[in-house]
C-alpha cells in the first residue's frame, strides 16, 4: 500500500535513532502524510512490518496520539484551541462561528471533504489566544472575520492554486523579554 | 540478582526481614505472611505497577510506594496497613468499579474477580463517581477518529468509508473468539493479559488502543479477537484478574459449587504440561493450567479447550462384533473407500458419519468378545507360528497400558512384533542416538534453552506442534540467546529467530556436514572435549572435508556466507543447544540426519552441560514412556534388547515364561508383511495406520486381508473399520497412570471421570485377554504394573507412585533417593565414548520430475493431532481448523491458475486427494504442504512408504506429487 518513496522515507528515520523501533512515530506520520491524511489499517500493517513491530504495538501508538487519524479527514483539519487560555479569550465565539459558516460539529466533515472541525486541548500558542491549527500551520489572534478570511483562503488555495493564507496579519503581542 | 550480594534487612509492619536484595516489598511482605493486596501484579510475571493499589507507606518517603515495584532497601521502615494506605487503596478500588459491571462474568461464576473481592474486603461499595460504560461500549474500533465535543468519536459523513469490514459492532463485548468471551466492561487495564500474552507465551497479539477514559485493549490493529492473530492458548484468561476475558463453557454451563478438581498431564503433546480438569456432572467441564517443570502453568489450545473429546456421545461404550455378511472385511465408510475430497465432508456435521459403520457390527458382551479375540489369536498362532501376530500400542496410553501391552504381546503371542507410532516419528533419531551416544532419548529439557547462547532449531514448526515449549525457546530469544531457525517451510518461530535459513527439502546432510566443515576450516571445534569422549573423529573429517560451504550452496541452495555464518555462531557459543523435529526424522536419511546433528554437537563439545545438548522433541503425550516400556521390537522397557540372552533371561524370570529370541516387525514392515500373508491377526491399541501409516492404499489392502484384526479404542476409527471385533476404551480423562514427556520428567496423572457405558481401562482389557489366552497377570491396581515395571528397569528404578504423586522426577532414577536427572552425558556417554558417524547425502527416493514436479510436505496444525480421532471432536478446535488445505507459494499457484480457496487435485504414484489451496508464503517454490488429519482428504493417501534403512521410518516429508485446479 506504502510507496517505495514512503518506505525509503521509514529506513531513513529508521537511522536516525539508536533503537530503530524508536521511528515509529515518524513512520506513522510519513505514512499519514502519504495517505492522504489518515491512516488506513494497510498503510499500518506496512509500518509495522517495516518496523519489525506487532500489529498491536503500531495500533497502541496511533491510537494514543490525537493527530493520527484511523478514519479520513478533509484536506484541512481545523483544529481549534479550547483550553483555558484560549477559551478566556473567546474560543467558544470562534468554534460556533465555524461550526454554523461550515455546517459541521467538532468530528465531523464537511462534504465536499475539505474541512473537519476539531476541538483540542492547549497548543501551546495561549499568547496569541483564540488560535487553531490548520495541518501543520497555525493561526493565532482569530476573531469570527480572520476565520471567515482564512477559509475562504484555504478553500482558494484549493480549488485555484492560490497560495495558502499567511499564519497572522495582526502585530505579535510586545515581546516581554523573558524569552531571551 | 546474584546470590552473592549479602541480604537486606528492613522493617515492615514492625517486623524485621532479611530477604535478598533485588526482592520487592511484595515479595518480602510475603515471606512474614503481610499479604499486600495487588491487581496489577502477577506473580508469574515482572511487576509494571500501574494500578497503585499495594500502596504502602515508606518512612522518610514523601509519597505512597507502590509495593509489587518497589525493590527493597536496607534499613527501610514499611508499613502496609495504615489508614492513608487504606484510604489510597480504597479510592483507587473505587475509580475502578465505578466502571465495572457488578457482579461481572467472573464474579458471578464463583465471586473470584480479584476486583470486586477487594473492594468487598475494603468496603467499598457504591463508587461516587459516574460510570463509564455507556462510552466504552461505543468505542470498539473507532479510536483515533476526530472526537466530538463530548469526547466520543463521530462517524462523519466522510470521503471513503475507512476499511471498517473489521471494526467491531458498537457493543462493549467481543464473542468473536470459539473459545473466549471479552467483555472490555469489566477490564480494569491492568496489563495482565498484555503481558501474558507477551512474555509468557509470546505471542504478542494484545495491545492497548485509545487513551484515557477510551483506552482499552485491543488484538491486533484492533480487530475483533477472533480474526485476530490470536492463536486461543487462553494464557490471557488464566492471568486475567476480572471477567473482561473469561473462558466460554464448552461443555456446561459451570456450577462452581459442583466442579472437583483432578491433576492430571494434558492429553496431547510431548510438552507434557501440567493441567488441572474441573469436573462437573461426570465430565471434564474447564481445563486449567498447573505449574509443572514443562510448562510453569501455560498451557496451548489443545491442552486447555481441547478436552470435550472425552464427553463425545461418539464414544464407545459396548464390545462390537463384526456381522457376518460384512466378510469379506473392507472399508466401510465413504471416506475411507474412496480418494480423498474435503468437499465430502460437511463443515459442522460429526466428523466421521457411524451410521455405515455400526451397520456392520453387533453390540456384544466383554466376555463375547475377549472370548473371541483369545480364541483367534490362539488359533492363528497355533497354525503359523507367533510371528504371525503383532500389536501395535500407542503413545497416547499410559506407561503401565504400555508395559501390560508389550508384555502380552512378549510373554503371551509369543512375538517381538511389537511397534508404535514412534516408528513414524522418532524412530531416526531414536536409532541415531543409540548409535552415537547409547541413549535414544534428550540430553537436556527444553527450558534449558535460556540458559544457551545459540539454539537452533531445525525441521521443527515448534509453535504449533509443540507450542508449549516454542514459549520457552522464543522467550529465550527475546533474553538474547541466538535464534537460528532451518527449516525448507518457513514456520511461525522464524518470526522471532535472528537467523531463518531456508534450503531446499531433503538436503539436510549437506547443510550439516558444510557447517562442521567451516567449523573444523576455522578451528571452532573442541579438541579437548573430541579427545576425552569421542571415538571415531578422523572419520568424520575425511568425510566432511569434502562440503565445502560453496559444494553445499549448490545442492541446498543456501548461500555459502550464510553456511559460514551459522557455523561460526554455532562454533563460538559457549552453550549451544539443538532442537529438532520431524523434518530431520521423517526422510529415507533420517538417521543420517540426526547422526550430523550429534556429530555437530560432539565437534563442539555442546554436550553434558546446562543450556546445551540434544533434543528431538517428541510428538505424543507418551511417546517418550511407550519407547521406555519396550513398545518397540527389539527391545524390552528400558531399552533391553531382545537379543541379549541375558536380559531375556531377567524377563523370562520375572514373567515366567519363555521369550523369543528374535527381534520383531516394525510399523511399516508389518503392513508390508500382512500383504505378504506372513501377518494374520493383529490387536490394535489406539493407532489407527489407517491415516497415520504412509500409502494409505496399500495399508487399506493389509488392514483388509488381515485374517483377524481386534481393535481397542475409545472412537470408532478409520482402522476399526476393518477389525472382527472392537473393545471399548478409557479416555484419558478416565485413567490413572504415567507419562513420560519429551524432557523425560515420568508424571503422574490421576482419573477425573468414569468410563463411559462398559467401556474398560486399556490395561485390564489386556489382563482380561492374556487370562483367558492361557496367562495371568494379576494387578490390584496401576501402582502394581508400575512397580513391576520399575523393578526391571534400571532407568526407572528408583520411582514409585508415592514418589511421583510428590512431584514428577526426570530419568534415569536409579534409586529411591535418587533425585532424577535433568542433564544427561556429564561424564560420559551409556556407551562410553560418544561416537562420530558421518553420513554422505543422498537425494530422496522420488525425485520431482515432469510428471509430478512438486515436492510433497507433511505434517500438523496447531489445532489438531494425528489423526484427528480426539481433536476433531473438540468442539472449538474442529471450529478453528475444521478442513484441510494444500498450501502453495504465491508463484507456483499463479502458474498454474490456482486462488486462495480454490479446490485442488493433488495426485502422487500413489493415490490423490482433493483440497482447497491455501497461497502462502511459508512455503517454497516448488513445495507444497498438506496437513494429515483429514480422514476425508488423507495426506497419507500421497506419501511414499520408502524407509530409512536403520531406523525403518518412512519419508512423510518429501514425495513428487502434482496439481491440478478444478473448476
Ligand atoms: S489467547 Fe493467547 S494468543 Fe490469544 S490473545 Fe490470549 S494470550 Fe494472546
Ligand atoms: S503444548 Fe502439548 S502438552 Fe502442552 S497443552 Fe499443548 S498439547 Fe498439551
Ligand atoms: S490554551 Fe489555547 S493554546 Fe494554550
Ligand atoms: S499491584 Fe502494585 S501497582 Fe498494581
Amino acid at each position: 500500500m506504502l510507496s517505495e518513496k514512503a518506505f525509503a522515507a521509514i529506513e531513513a528515520a529508521k537511522k536516525r535513532y539508536p533503537d530503530p523501533r524508536s521511528a515509529l512515530m515518524p513512520a506513522l506520520w510519513i505514512a499519514q502524510e502519504e495517505c492522504g491524511g489518515w491512516l488506513p489499517r494497510e498503510a499500518m500493517a506496512d509500518v509495522a512490518r517495516v518496523m519489525s513491530l506487532e500489529p498491536a504495538d503500531v495500533q497502541s501508538v496511533a491510537s494514543f496520539y490525537s493527530m493520527y487519524y484511523k478514519a479520513p479527514v478533509g484536506k484541512f483539519v481545523l483544529e481549534i484551541c479550547h483550553n483555558i487560555a484560549c477559551d478566556v479569550l473567546g474560543a467558544r465565539r470562534i468554534i460556533d462561528h465555524v461550526r454554523e459558516r461550515l455546517g459541521i460539529a467538532p468530528g465531523e466533515t464537511t462534504g465536499d471533504g475539505l474541512f473537519t472541525l476539531k476541538t483540542v486541548e492547549c497548543l501551546a500558542a495561549c499568547g496569541g489566544g483564540p488560535c487553531m491549527q490548520v495541518n501543520s500551520r497555525y493561526y493565532e489572534n482569530l476573531t469570527p472575520e480572520r476565520v471567515d478570511a482564512i477559509l475562504d483562503g484555504l478553500r482558494a488555495h484549493a480549488e485555484a492554486g492560490a497560495p495558502p493564507p499567511l499564519p497572522d496579519e495582526r502585530p505579535q503581542p510586545a515581546d516581554d523579554g523573558d524569552a531571551a | 540478582m546474584t546470590t552473592a550480594e549479602p541480604p537486606v534487612t528492613l522493617t515492615i509492619d514492625g517486623q524485621e526481614v532479611a530477604v535478598a536484595a533485588g526482592m520487592t516489598i511484595w515479595d518480602a511482605a510475603r515471606r512474614v505472611g503481610i499479604d499486600i493486596p495487588v491487581l496489577c501484579h502477577d506473580p508469574a510475571m515482572e511487576p509494571v505497577g500501574v494500578c497503585r493499589v499495594c500502596a504502602v507507606e515508606v518512612e522518610g518517603s514523601r509519597v505512597l510506594a507502590a509495593a509489587c515495584h518497589r525493590q527493597v532497601e536496607a534499613g527501610m521502615v514499611v508499613r502496609t496497613n495504615t489508614e492513608r494506605c487504606q484510604r489510597a487503596r480504597r479510592m483507587v478500588v473505587e475509580l475502578l468499579l465505578a466502571d465495572h459491571p457488578r457482579p461481572c462474568a467472573k464474579h458471578q461464576l464463583d465471586r473470584s474477580c480479584e476486583l470486586e473481592r477487594l473492594a468487598e474486603a475494603l468496603g467499598v461499595d457504591q463508587p461516587r463517581f459516574p460510570m463509564r460504560n455507556a462510552e466504552r461500549a461505543t468505542q470498539n474500533g473507532a479510536d483515533g477518529g476526530p472526537e466530538t465535543e463530548d469526547g466520543t468519536p463521530a462517524h462523519a459523513p466522510i470521503l471513503a468509508p475507512p476499511s471498517s469490514a473489521l471494526r467491531l459492532a458498537h457493543s462493549p463485548f467481543d464473542l468473536s473468539s470459539p473459545v473466549i468471551a471479552v467483555d472490555h466492561r469489566a477490564c480494569i487495564l491492568c496489563d495482565r493479559c498484555i503481558r501474558a500474552c507477551d512474555w509468557l507465551q509470546v505471542n504478542e497479539v494484545i495491545g492497548r488502543t485509545g487513551k484515557g477514559r477510551r483506552a482499552r485493549i485491543a488484538f491486533d490493529d484492533d480487530r475483533p479477537m477472533g480474526q485476530s492473530t490470536c492463536v486461543s492458548c487462553g494464557e490471557c484468561v488464566a492471568h486475567c484478574p476480572t471477567g473482561a476475558l473469561t473462558d466460554k463453557p464448552l461443555v456446561v454451563a459451570l456450577q462452581p459449587e459442583r466442579l472437583q478438581r483432578v491433576d492430571t498431564i494434558c492429553p496431547y503433546c510431548g510438552v507434557g504440561c501440567a493441567v488441572t480438569f474441573h469436573v462437573q456432572e461426570g465430565k471434564v467441564a474447564r481445563v486449567t493450567g498447573r505449574d509443572g517443570p514443562a510448562n510453569h502453568a501455560r498451557l496451548c489450545v489443545k491442552g486447555r479447550y481441547g478436552y470435550d473429546y472425552s464427553s463425545h456421545p461418539q464414544r464407545l461404550t459396548v464390545p462390537l462384533i463384526r456381522r457376518p455378511e460384512y466378510y469379506p472385511k473392507g472399508p466401510l465408510s465413504e471416506e475411507v473407500r474412496h480418494e480423498g475430497d474435503y468437499r465430502r465432508h460437511k463443515p459442522g456435521a460429526p466428523v466421521t458419519d457411524y451410521g455405515p459403520i455400526l451397520k456392520a457390527f453387533r453390540e456384544t458382551t466383554w466376555d463375547e468378545a475377549l472370548d473371541l479375540c483369545a480364541a483367534r489369536f490362539l488359533e492363528i498362532k497355533r497354525q503359523y507360528g507367533p510371528e504371525a501376530l503383532a500389536g501395535f500400542g500407542s503413545a497416547k496410553c499410559t506407561n503401565e497400558d504400555n508395559y501390560v501391552f508389550q508384555k502380552l504381546i512378549r510373554a503371551v503371542f509369543g512375538t517381538n512384533n511389537v511397534d508404535h507410532c514412534s516408528r513414524l516419528c522418532h524412530a531416526s533419531s531414536v536409532a541415531a542416538l543409540m548409535e552415537c551416544l547409547g541413549s535414544g532419548s534428550v540430553s537436556n529439557p527444553v527450558a534449558d534453552v535460556a540458559r544457551a547462547d545459540v539454539c537452533l532449531v531445525l525441521g521443527s514448526n515448534t509453535t504449533e506442534n509443540h507450542p508449549v515449549a516454542a514459549t520457552f525457546i522464543k522467550q529465550a530469544a527475546r533474553r538474547g540467546t541466538t535464534l537460528v531457525v532451518m527449516d525448507p517451510r518457513r514456520p511461525a518461530l522464524a518470526n522471532h529467530a535472528h537467523h531463518y535459513v531456508r534450503f531446499k527439502p531433503g538436503t539436510d546432510v549437506a547443510l550439516l556436514n558444510a557447517l562442521m566443515h567451516v567449523i573444523l576450516r576455522e578451528d571452532l571445534h573442541d579438541p579437548v572435549f573430541i579427545e576425552a569422549r569421542t571415538e571415531n573423529f578422523a572419520a568424520l573429517r575425511e568425510t566432511v572435508a569434502r562440503y565445502t560451504p560453496e559444494m553445499a550452496e549448490k545442492i541446498t541452495g543456501v548461500p555459502a556466507s550464510t553456511i559460514e555464518e551459522i557455523a561460526r555462531l554455532y562454533g563460538r557459543a559457549h552453550n549451544a543447544i539443538i532442537f529438532w523435529g520431524m523434518g530431520i526424522s521423517q526422510h529415507t536419511t533420517g538417521t543420517d540426519n540426526a547422526r550430523c546433528l550429534i556429530a555437530l554437537c560432539l565437534l563442539t563439545g555442546n554436550i553434558g552441560r546446562p543450556g546445551t545438548g540434544l533434543h528431538p522433541l517428541r510428538g505424543q503425550n507418551n511417546v517418550q514412556g511407550a519407547s521406555d516400556m519396550g513398545l518397540l521390537p527389539i527391545v524390552y522397557s528400558g531399552y533391553q534388547s531382545v537379543a541379549d540372552p541375558n536380559v531375556r533371561e531377567k524377563f523370562a524370570r520375572a514373567w515366567g515364561v519363555p521369550l523369543n529370541p528374535k527381534r520383531g516387525l516394525t510399523v511399516v514392515e508389518i503392513t508390508s508383511a500382512a500383504l505378504r500373508g506372513d501377518i494374520r491377526g493383529m490387536l490394535m491399541m489406539g493407532e489407527n495406520p489407517f491415516l497415520s501409516d504412509p500409502n494409505i492404499n496399500k495399508v487399506r489392502k493389509a488392514l483388509a486381508s488381515l485374517e483377524f484384526l481386534a481393535v481397542q479404542d475409545i472412537f470408532l476409527t478409520e482402522t476399526a473399520e476393518f477389525a472382527d471385533v472392537i473393545l471399548p476404551a478409557s479416555s484419558h480423562a478416565e485413567k490413572t497412570g504415567t507419562y513420560t514427556n519429551t524432557d523425560r520428567y515420568v508424571q503422574l496423572a490421576k482419573r477425573a471421570v468414569a468410563p463411559p457405558g462398559e467401556a474398560r481401562q486399556d490395561w485390564q482389557a489386556l489382563v482380561d485377554l492374556a487370562g483367558r489366552m492361557g496367562y495371568r497377570m494379576e494387578y490390584r491396581d496401576e501402582a502394581e504394573i508400575f512397580a513391576e515395571m520399575a523393578a526391571l528397569t534400571p532407568g526407572y528404578a528408583g520411582l514409585s507412585y508415592p514418589r511421583l504423586a510428590r512431584e514428577p522426577i526426570p530419568w534415569p532414577c536409579p534409586a529411591p533417593d535418587h533425585p532424577g536427572t535433568q542433564v544427561l552425558f556429564a561424564h560420559d556417554f551409556p556407551r562410553g565414548k560418544g561416537r562420530f558417524s558421518p553420513a554422505e547425502f543422498a537425494p530422496a527416493q522420488e525425485l520431482p520430475d515432469e510428471e509430478y514436479p512438486f515436492v510433497l510436505n507433511t505434517g500438523r496444525v496447531l489445532q489438531h493431532w494425528h489423526t484427528g480421532t480426539m481433536t476433531r471432536r473438540a468442539r472449538a478446535l474442529e471450529e478453528i481448523a475444521p478442513q484441510p488445505f494444500v498450501e502453495i507459494c504465491p508463484a507456483d499457484a499463479e502458474a498454474l491458475g490456482i486462488g486462495d480457496g480454490d479446490p485442488v487435485r493433488v495426485r502422487s504414484r500413489r493415490g490423490e486427494v482433493t483440497v482447497p489451496a491455501r497461497v502462502t508464503r511459508q512455503i517454497a517454490k516448488g513445495s507444497v504442504f498438506i496437513p494429515f488429519h483429514y480422514r476425508e482428504a488423507a495426506a497419507n493417501l500421497l506419501t511414499i512408504d520408502a524407509l530409512d534403512p536403520t531406523a525403518k521410518i518412512p519419508e512423510f516429508k518429501y514425495c513428487a506429487v502434482r496439481l491440478e485446479r478444478l473448476n
